[in-house]
């Protein structure tokens, strides 16, 4: 993948498929230790503990548990590649948690990429979850929320194409400032 | 507030589109968001599609994604499921091919049968 937002939007795809109502994407770039790091957390079934294990493992898990896949190996690798690592926690009947972390000034680290493209895909092709998504770095700061948003669109179907290109544009000014990476 | 604006047209348009449907089914597309369809380029096509729909002010149809259906050298696939008429299944969509899609089939009625991988 070209871009670390890419990764994100397939791992939450993990999440919808594990039907996740609530999605929040944490994003945070820490200038003083040279790390950013990136959280998907969710609400969805979960994975039991045996196959957690193996969830980053592309050979083990592809034909087994198919809505796992080749997604969080390939960002782990992308992780790994730039200093950093991946770690996944989940309970089931609870939820997931997926934290990647990088090294920002690394040579092989992907950029960061269209976080807004992502955001706005995510909400308006599936109008049944809630999307939640954070980036801070240092004491700047941009937060979206789709429930929010949605009670901004009165009788607008929520799945209308033109919202996601409006949303792109605010997401994209909101994060103007904030993002670096 | 841009924001606001743009969601007041967009409101605007949408009642105009819904008394115009009234009781119509709405057309479908489906685009592939597994890893090969997004390491593929689905992102950019879905919003290609996203992007050709909202400048023709097209609003009654609905863009979904879905996972890997096993296909994934003729990935980004993209169906659109127009009601009344059979799925038809394309491959390999940049989002130039996305925009002619939509505005062949989805506004003109007319298939691109050279990009078709599937039809049922």
């Amino acid at each position: 993948m070209r871009e670390i937002s890419l990764h994100i939007l397939d791992i939450v795809q993990n999440s919808i498929a594990a039907g996740a109502r609530t999605v929040d994407v944490s994003i945070s770039e820490d200038e003083h230790t040279d790390t950013l790091t990136i959280e998907v957390a969710d609400d969805g079934a979960g994975i039991p503990p045996d196959i957690l294990q193996s969830v980053l493992d592309p050979f083990y898990t592809t034909r087994t548990t198919r809505k796992i896949g080749l997604g969080l190996p390939l960002f782990r690798e992308a992780a790994r590649a730039a200093g950093g690592d991946l770690d996944i926690e989940s309970s089931p009947g609870r939820g997931t948690r997926v934290q990647a972390t990088f090294k920002t000034s690394h040579i092989d680290r992907a950029p960061l990429g269209d976080m807004a493209e992502t955001v706005a895909l995510l909400v308006v092709c599936n109008p049944d979850v809630r999307f939640r998504y954070r980036h801070t770095r240092g004491t700047l700061g941009f937060s979206f929320d789709s429930a929010e948003f949605r009670r901004m669109l009165g009788d607008i179907p929520p799945t209308s194409p033109a919202l996601a290109v409006v949303l792109k544009e605010v997401i994209r000014e909101g994060l103007a400032p904030v993002q670096r990476a | 507030m841009k924001t606001v604006e743009e969601l007041d047209r967009i409101r605007k348009q949408a009642q105009a589109m819904t008394r115009l449907r009234e009781g119509k089914e709405t057309t479908r597309i489906v685009v592939g968001m597994g890893t090969c369809g997004i390491a593929a380029g689905a992102r950019e096509t879905l919003a290609a599609i996203m992007e050709e729909l909202a400048k023709r002010n097209i609003q009654d149809v609905v863009v979904t994604q879905t996972g890997c259906i096993g296909l994934c050298e003729q990935e980004p696939i993209v169906d659109v499921i127009k009601p009344g008429a059979t799925k038809v299944t394309y491959g390999k969509v940049t989002k130039e091919k996305a925009r002619q899609i939509v505005a062949s089939h989805i506004v003109n009625g007319q298939v691109v049968g050279e990009w078709v991988i599937a039809s049922a």
